[in-house]
């Protein structure tokens, strides 16, 4: 390691929001608390149930990883919490932000929350963004719809929110269209738009998936930035761990609708517990593996969620499966200091 | 001879598929079909595939890997350049013998639902080429539901669902078999596991790694995710707007890059170790790849390298091999330190 990245990491552990934070600390303040939040879709004679009772908490400054796989919940689950669900899903269960809940919530005063205290920027920046209207025009709605500034308040605003994206040019940006900027740079319009009210909470629903890797390198870079400037959480929904591993503080893992590990970034993937986050990991394709090794996979895919029962949802595919996980639920409970897993055979590492 | 008979071999030594200055250019037409500009796809591109072996081609979005893999299947052909499968120059074939060619060369797409008629039962879509090459009913059907197990699909379950009573991998799974139907010898993968989830994936790439040990299989395999490509190749080129930067072998590439692209891309990936923290934010690796309208002069990386000089935009560099076939393109590389 050079001393430039040794100053790095160093630098990285030292600020607050990477710093170990346990789960029961009841004197830790809250910023965002989910409680046994539950979301069904009715629809075609089924019933999904797409999110089945999680709970998590977001500090203040903190970045949380919800990670998983498609149709495990976790973009619904962030979409509870905006309220952004379409009529048809039944919610239940509590999200409070500040202390507020939102579950339940009138539009009018949801509107007062979104876009002001919790923001969100989602994996397609080309359908998020009014083809038809200016970059500009785009951000100034973005803070006229919360705070009342004149015309020139809001060009000026939106330019220093260009600037602060780092996107190159912005007082030309401005007056351009969508179709005019790249990928990568539409994203960072969408982050100024997301940021334009300075909120308390964003979120990145798998915000820099369509990304190249170069390009997400730098969105990413960019947004830790802004979000030790302006002490902001992060809540990053992804189904990439590399991206976990790197960039939060907090990683809680789902399948099939609930959290099956939560853990400080660091304390997880150095005591992975719970089998699927184990398989999921040894599943990337990784730069120091040699070419041509067979990857470990398990068989089969993710249970039907219209047709859930009370085991582990898990169990069919589980390598360290036992009778047990296939008629008992497994709790999510604390089963070491400020690690959460649900699950009857936990994995061990050699030598623990 | 029956369509399903083994070709002959290439003479030995020869490689599989050769490219030789491959060009590939479109012309984009502005308002009322005037002449706007040139897209520069595919820019003097040459390498070889040889027999059983996995090339690895990896490259940001609009680097031109895709088109490359167009060029060389002939839909369309490439402006310029020689594409050679087993000796056999197919840019001079006409359409009859180019189909004949094609049965050796099969695609895998990266939209399992788009690339599926959703009409078709999976045993139709896997028929349909021996259909095309004129195999006999009973055969048809003996070598369906060869080619469903082969790819880890019961035949009895799967051979009468339509893509939409399908996963994606299991989609995707049918999309191969229908490439291997021909007994191809190369098959070129355009991101053909990038839309699968993590599990799935490595289901998939397994399955890829299965059958080239059975069938000795060679893969021109295309991706954005240098992982994924480490995982699978023998040797990687790196694309960048529509050139080639550096050609070798996977281990060297990864553990030894020579191009300062490659260096930034490498840095760029987000490690699933968090002790390793993150990489060096790439620095070098600032801004985006200019358009392919008007690539730069010179070197097409200098735009964003950390080392570019004036030499870098008069002078296009040539492939050139600084280590036993590990080549870049690039006035000044990175130090290869003998290992």
């Amino acid at each position: 390691m050079t001393t430039a990245e040794a100053g790095r990491l160093a630098a990285r552990d030292e600020h607050p929001a990477h710093q170990l934070r346990r789960f029961d600390d009841v004197t830790a303040p809250v910023l965002l608390d989910v409680n046994d939040l539950r979301v069904r879709f009715n629809g075609g004679g089924r019933v999904v149930r797409a999110v089945n009772g999680v709970s998590f908490s977001v500090a203040p400054g903190e970045t949380l990883a919800v990670i998983g796989e498609s149709g495990s919940g976790k973009t619904v689950t962030s979409r509870a919490v905006m309220g952004l669900l379409p009529p048809t899903a039944q919610v239940s269960g509590s999200v409070r932000f500040e202390g507020r809940e939102l579950v339940g919530c009138s539009e009018k005063e949801l509107r007062q929350v979104r876009g002001r205290l919790i923001s969100m920027v989602f994996q397609d920046p080309a359908r998020s963004l009014n083809p038809t209207m200016r970059i500009g025009a785009q951000i100034r709605e973005a803070v006229r719809v919360h705070e009342k500034i004149t015309r020139q308040q809001g060009r000026d605003r939106a330019i220093e929110l260009l600037r602060m994206v780092r996107l190159p040019s912005p007082e030309t940006r401005y007056v351009e269209y969508p179709h005019q900027l790249s990928g990568g740079m539409r994203q960072r319009v969408m982050i100024a738009i997301a940021l334009a009210c300075r909120p308390k909470l964003l979120i990145a629903d798998e915000a820099t998936t369509a990304l190249d890797v170069t390009t997400q390198a730098q969105i990413m870079e960019m947004l830790l930035e802004l979000q030790q400037e302006m002490g902001m959480a992060l809540l990053l929904i992804s189904h990439d761990m590399g991206l976990a591993a790197s960039y939060t503080s907090e990683v809680a893992v789902m399948y099939a609708g609930r959290i099956v590990e939560g853990a400080a970034t660091e304390e997880l993937f150095e005591r992975v517990r719970m089998p699927y986050t184990k398989v999921l990991l040894d599943a990337i394709p990784r730069i120091d593996r040699p070419s041509h090794s067979l990857l470990p996979v398990v068989p089969g895919r993710p249970p039907d969620l219209s047709d859930l029962a009370d085991n582990c949802a898990f169990n069919p595919r589980c390598p360290r499966v036992t009778e047990r996980c296939r008629v008992e639920r497994p709790a999510l409970e604390e089963h070491e200091p400020g690690h959460r897993y649900a699950c009857f055979h936990p994995h061990r590492a050699e030598g623990e | 001879m029956t369509a399903l008979d083994e070709p002959p071999p290439a003479a030995p030594g020869a490689p599989l598929l050769e490219a030789r200055h491959v060009v590939q250019e479109f012309v984009v037409r502005d308002h009322g079909g005037v002449r706007g500009g040139v897209v520069q796809a595919v820019s003097d591109v040459s390498f070889e595939v040889r027999e059983g072996e996995t090339l690895g081609i990896v490259g940001e979005t609009g680097s031109g890997k895709s088109t490359l893999a167009r060029s060389i299947l002939q839909s369309p052909r490439p402006k310029s350049g020689e594409v050679r499968f087993r000796g056999v120059e197919l840019t001079k074939l006409r359409k009859g013998e180019l189909l004949d060619a094609r049965r050796h060369v099969q695609m895998v797409f990266q939209d399992p639902f788009g690339s599926l008629d959703p009409k078709w039962k999976a045993a139709r879509i896997v028929e349909e080429p021996l259909l095309a090459y004129g195999v006999g009913a009973a055969e048809r059907g003996r070598r369906v539901r060869e080619l469903l197990d082969l790819v880890g699909l019961d035949p009895s379950l799967y051979a009468d669902r339509r893509p939409r009573q399908l996963s994606g991998g299991q989609c995707q799974r049918v999309a191969i078999a229908r490439a291997l139907a021909l007994s191809p010898a190369l098959i070129i993968c355009d991101e053909a596991v990038s839309s699968l989830d993590v599990l799935i994936q490595a289901q998939i790439l397994n399955l890829f790694e299965q059958l080239r040990a059975e069938l000795r299989l060679a893969y021109l395999f295309i991706a954005h995710d240098l992982a994924l490509v480490k995982q699978v190749s023998d040797r990687v080129a790196v694309m960048y707007l529509g050139r080639l930067c550096e050609v070798g072998p996977a281990e060297e590439i990864y553990r030894q890059p020579l191009h300062h692209y490659t260096r930034g891309l490498l840095d760029s990936i987000p490690s699933p170790d968090p002790k390793v923290g993150r990489r060096r934010p790439s620095e070098n690796l600032g801004g985006e790849p200019p358009s392919p309208l008007d690539p730069p002069s010179g070197c097409r990386f200098r735009t964003r390298c950390p080392r570019a000089e004036e030499r870098c935009a008069a002078e296009v560099p040539e492939l050139r091999t600084l280590a036993p076939g590990h080549e870049v393109a690039c006035h000044f590389p990175l130090e290869h330190a003998a290992v």
